[in-house]
């Protein structure tokens, strides 16, 4: 067992983890931050998409030793402290893109990554960078269309339905 | 999966050192042994970390204007950062997904050398060299088989270098649930001749494809490969693909290859 301490949504946050404790289990269940999915736990779907260090990662497919000092960034701390949703959570509610929501927690901490390097993105470039986030619903179709009105462009540009 | 101590050294002499232990087993990015650890297809006692050592990490161009990269610098970091060679820079930018990208290693995936991994494809068809902690092995000389390598125990892979070719194409047709090569071909074309080298197709792993050298290194166009085919034999065959469609996917794949080189 050993002690990790990082950053977590800009508080310290500190706990005791055994070496396979993936960042996933650390954060859902010794912080309680139950908002990070874990869908199918092989690093595919992508729910479970946190930053850290400011990059996109799959937190099922990191250890929490590894994330030990990390400044990391989950779906709870993307709301303001008042519960405002950010740009990027109030457009998937917009535009309904998220049915069962399962996936949205993952797809909103991806979204981030992407407008951070690409503020106005493409259809094509939003369903590329989508390449590792799975909706069980299907739903990609809003989506994109969320995304594409996160980044401020006119969803209206975009295929028909 | 099973638990193990963990330890994150801060320099190659101490991951060596703490890769000396029994049961102890180097870490990359964790995106094939974390999946891999999960199945309990493996059980080390020690994890040793290299995402912590900055002698590992980065790009830079060498005296001989070979482009060498850190063992442990991300498929994500390669893609924004290896414009020197283009073609390397592509292939890094379409392994995996973004998430995927920013934690899986150069050095992890060409110490594990997956069959259908991309970075096997691109070491071998570049002639590179790689840098271990104490020696330097010739990508000909490195790729000994499906996830067999000439490493030995506790030998890490610190560096790669990459001699950049005139121009370069790496092809991937993916396997669509999986997105891993289900046959990947990188075409390199050099001053003194082409490499062709393939991934995903055989069962021997990662293999240059002497005649479709020999035929693009006389003129290099698609037309060269016409009438070329592969062996079957040592294909892999599975649900995804027979033997026979690898083998036949190989020159289709090669073709598009070079038709895209720059």
């Amino acid at each position: 067992m050993a002690q990790v301490t990082m950053i977590v949504n800009g508080k310290a946050a500190s706990g005791t983890v055994e070496g396979r404790t993936l960042l996933s289990s650390f954060l859902r269940e010794t912080l309680d931050l139950t908002g990070t999915h874990v869908g199918c736990d092989t690093s595919q779907c992508g729910a479970c998409v946190v930053h850290v260090d400011g990059v996109a990662v799959k937190s099922c497919t990191m250890l929490a030793a590894e994330a030990d000092g990390a400044d990391v960034a989950t779906i709870e701390g993307q709301a303001a402290p008042d519960g405002t949703l950010n740009t990027i959570q109030q457009a998937f509610q917009d535009h309904h893109g998220l049915q069962c929501g399962f996936c949205t927690p993952g797809m909103v901490m991806t979204t981030a990554a992407l407008l951070k390097d690409n503020p106005k993105p493409s259809e094509q470039e939003i369903r590329v960078h989508l390449e590792g986030n799975i909706c069980r619903c299907t739903g990609y179709h809003n989506i994109i269309k969320a995304i594409y009105a996160a980044s401020g462009q006119d969803v209206a540009a975009l295929g028909a339905d | 999966m099973y638990n193990f101590e963990f330890e994150k050294p801060s320099s190659i002499a101490d991951a060596v050192a703490a890769l000396g232990g029994d049961e102890a087993q180097a870490l990359g990015g964790g995106q094939t042994l974390i999946p891999t650890l999960k199945q309990r297809l493996a059980s080390p006692t020690t994890l040793v970390s290299l995402s912590n050592i900055p002698e590992m990490q980065g790009i830079c161009t060498g005296d001989d204007g070979a482009l060498c990269i850190g063992g442990s610098t991300t498929h994500g970091a390669v893609a924004s950062g290896a414009g020197a060679y283009l073609g390397l820079a592509a292939l890094a930018g379409h392994i995996g997904d973004p998430a995927v990208r920013n934690r899986g290693t150069i050095g992890g995936s060409l110490a594990n050398n997956d069959p259908s991994a991309c970075y096997p494809a691109a070491a071998l068809a570049s002639g590179a060299t790689l840098v271990t902690n104490t020696r330097e092995i010739a990508a000909d000389d490195y790729f000994l088989g499906m996830f067999e390598t000439a490493l030995e125990e506790g030998e890490i892979v610190t560096e790669v270098r990459f001699p950049i070719p005139e121009v370069s194409h790496y092809e991937k047709f993916v396997q669509p649930a999986s997105r891993f090569a289900l046959v990947g071909v990188m075409v390199a074309k050099f001053a003194d001749g082409v490499r062709v080298a393939i991934t995903g197709a055989s069962e021997e792993g990662v293999f240059r494809w002497a005649e479709a050298e020999a035929a693009l290194s006389a003129n290099f166009s698609s037309d060269a490969l016409d009438g070329l085919t592969l062996d079957a034999d040592n294909m892999i065959g599975d649900l995804h693909g027979s033997k026979e469609y690898r083998a036949h996917l190989c020159g289709v794949i090669a073709k598009r290859a070079v038709a895209k080189a720059a």
